[in-house]
């Protein structure tokens, strides 16, 4: 009995261990094959590939910052954007709302995480981008054209619509989880606040002082989907390599060239350049990630072992 | 214990039974009814491809399965020699034709116009276009619409003063690949800068992802102009603009004057299959056009699929070609009918010819 015992445990660890070990080895294979199939491009343009915005599959001269400067900023203003909206609403609902609307309400927003990005996209191109045309766009050229980045033409796709429809592809994720965890800080730090003599709005500050952590990974995890994604973004974003300051201009990402490009892509080094872009996506996606994480514990130092006091 | 042994036996038997009367079988089934290809490659024929094999699989039993990945996806699976034939909307070069393990002969199936489609609401009659019209639209040298060198082809028209908006495919496609080839072949200064190829560095202009993406920019945006299939025009009833021909006359594209194209080239055609149709000197072609292939092995290594595929291809460029129109594909010109019987005859397995002569 207790020697069954023993080997369903070792099974059980086992099986968990190589779970994890597992997602190690997936993801060192993609960097493994990723690195093997950009070698050729490597090879070719070394680091000028980083900083070349020349993108020519007829002469077969390829860079990648365009794309990297595309991916960046489309991410960026996504966030600018999604950020506080998704902050607010979660403070929101964890914090004000009566206790059902705030489970209605944040049911509905966890429904758009489920909305396919393909449809995002479509509404992106035929619903937002018209509207960006005909009202907004112009608005802010008559208005706002004194700033560089409100000049040229309102085609209504470009990096304005791409970032918008990110942001609301995004907000989802920093809803939730920001509101689980505003709903996870002890009640007691709030009362402790009021107790001292706090207004309720200092209270839910301090509430969200200690929520800060929690709220800082869903704007990564928020930031990693923004980086990613593909199929909505090329889209809506006009798809051109030229990097230009208005946000009204077409761009393009690192993952929509891919999405475009990568079917019809005929010679070896188109090809490889092609799989380069995607190592580079996935270097910058790792960098971002662990300047986010370095952030964090920078953020939050001593302030856990507060919040655990409290 | 024992009756669990005694069923695995049983089991077993039955297993090994049934392989071995399938193993006898094998050979002869060979080439008849089950045999299966396998193929991968070009998106733009995906529709009337699948209703070939859809309608040859009725009529021989022979079961086709195609995958439109993509004619650079069509050509890599045909170098790997993971698919039994591939399809590409652009002929191979010289270079790529090398790299080949073996000799791949191509078959042409049906001809395609990509269309320049305008959104200008208040011109009513359709627009007529130039070469140099073309190039310089999308080389960003003409920029509005009330250019001179438009308001030329089009006398008597009132062409609003709205600046240009040229829209292109953000995605690789054979639909780039004739555009650029044609501006290409009418425009010596688009050739030295940016040349043709299934896409290319856009000198102006934003990029729509497929046909559906570009046409809808078209559609959404007054003073935008874009290139798109033919057949994706028509069932979408956009106005398409009339292009002037290498003999000086303004064509609409139709059906009727893409199948023009190809007979115009076809003297070339029976030189080299590959010479891209652009700016026929037939008096009606349209000039903008292009040619899709099949990609195949000359010699075949399996008899029962080789002599399949060549029958199927016989029969997709004789009476297969009556079911082209049905679905906006422009028939092959009876010349280029007989430069693929040329070619089919070239088809061997392990050195011997595939196919008798009709």
């Amino acid at each position: 009995m207790k020697a069954a015992r023993i080997t369903a445990d070792g099974l059980y660890r086992a099986a968990l261990g190589g779970a994890a070990a597992l997602v190690f080895v997936v993801v060192a294979l993609i960097v493994f094959e990723a690195a093997r199939g950009a070698g050729l491009s490597i090879r070719t343009f070394g680091f000028g590939f980083l900083t070349s915005t020349a993108w020519d599959p007829v002469s077969e001269k390829f860079g990648a910052l365009p794309y990297i400067y595309g991916t960046v900023v489309s991410s960026a203003l996504a966030l600018i954007l999604a950020v506080p909206l998704g902050i607010g609403s979660a403070v929101y609902l964890a914090e004000i709302a009566p206790r059902r609307v705030g489970a209605v309400v944040s049911f509905v927003i966890e429904l758009l995480a489920a909305i396919p990005s393909i449809v995002y996209g479509v509404w992106g191109f035929f619903v937002l981008a018209p509207w960006l045309r005909t009202a907004i766009e112009p608005w802010l050229i008559s208005h706002l054209g004194f700033l560089p980045l409100f000049r040229g033409y309102p085609f209504g796709i470009g990096m304005l619509n791409a970032a918008i429809v990110l942001s609301i592809m995004v907000l989802p994720t920093i809803v939730s989880i920001s509101r689980e965890v505003l709903l996870a800080t002890p009640r007691s730090l709030r009362e402790a606040a009021l107790a001292l003599g706090a207004t309720p709005a200092e209270a839910i500050g301090v509430a969200l002082d200690a929520a800060r952590p929690g709220i800082l990974g869903a704007v990564i995890l928020a930031l990693g989907r923004a980086l990613g994604e593909t199929m909505a973004v090329t889209m809506v974003i006009g798809n051109t390599n030229r990097i230009s300051a208005s946000l009204l201009d077409p761009a393009a990402t690192m993952a929509s060239i891919i999405a475009n490009e990568f079917t019809e892509a005929t010679t070896p080094l188109y090809i490889s350049s092609l799989i380069e872009i995607a190592l580079v996506l996935f270097a910058i996606t790792i960098v971002v990630n662990g300047a986010a994480r370095v952030l964090v514990y920078w953020a939050t130092g001593g302030r856990r072992t507060a919040a655990a006091l409290a | 214990m024992n009756i669990r042994r005694k069923t695995l036996y049983l089991t077993a038997l039955v297993v090994a039974t049934a392989g071995f009367l399938l193993g006898a079988l094998g050979p002869a089934v060979q080439a008849s009814p089950s045999t299966t290809l396998t193929g991968a490659g070009a998106t733009f024929p995906y529709p009337i491809y699948s209703k070939w094999f859809d309608m040859y699989h009725q009529k021989t039993g022979i079961e086709i399965n195609y995958q439109s990945i993509g004619s650079g996806g069509g050509i890599q699976q045909v170098k790997a020699g993971t698919v039994d034939f591939g399809a590409s909307d652009a002929a191979l070069s010289d270079a790529r034709l090398k790299e080949m393990p073996r000799r791949v002969l191509h078959f042409p199936t049906v001809a395609g116009a990509v269309v320049m489609a305008y959104n200008l609401p208040s011109v009513k009659q359709p627009l007529h276009l130039t070469s140099d019209v073309i190039a310089g639209i999308y080389m960003g040298q003409i920029t509005t619409w009330n250019d001179k060198r438009v308001a030329a082809a089009n006398p008597g028209v009132a062409l609003p003063a709205a600046p240009i908006l040229p829209v292109h495919r953000s995605d690789g496609s054979g639909t780039t690949n004739i555009f650029t080839t044609y501006l290409s072949a009418v425009s010596g200064p688009w050739k030295e800068l940016v040349g043709a190829n299934t896409s290319v560095s856009w000198p102006v202009g934003i990029g729509g992802k497929g046909n559906e993406g570009v046409s809808g920019l078209v559609r959404q945006t007054q003073g935008s102009i874009g290139y798109i299939e033919l057949a994706y025009a028509k069932q979408n009833r956009l106005p398409v603009a009339h292009v002037r021909n290498r003999s000086g006359s303004f064509v609409e594209p139709t059906l009727a004057s893409t199948t023009a194209a190809a007979e115009g080239a076809s003297s070339f055609l029976a030189k080299d299959v590959r010479t891209p149709i652009v700016n026929s000197p037939a008096p009606t072609a349209y000039p903008i056009c292009g040619l899709t292939f099949l990609l195949v092995y000359q010699d075949q290594k399996d008899p029962g699929k080789g002599h399949a595929l060549a029958s199927f291809i016989d029969w997709a460029i004789h009476d297969g070609q009556d079911v082209a129109a049905s679905l906006d594909y422009a028939r092959l010109p009876e010349a280029v009918v007989k430069v693929n019987e040329g070619t089919l005859r070239k088809l061997t397995v392990a050195g011997k010819r595939l196919l008798a002569d009709r």
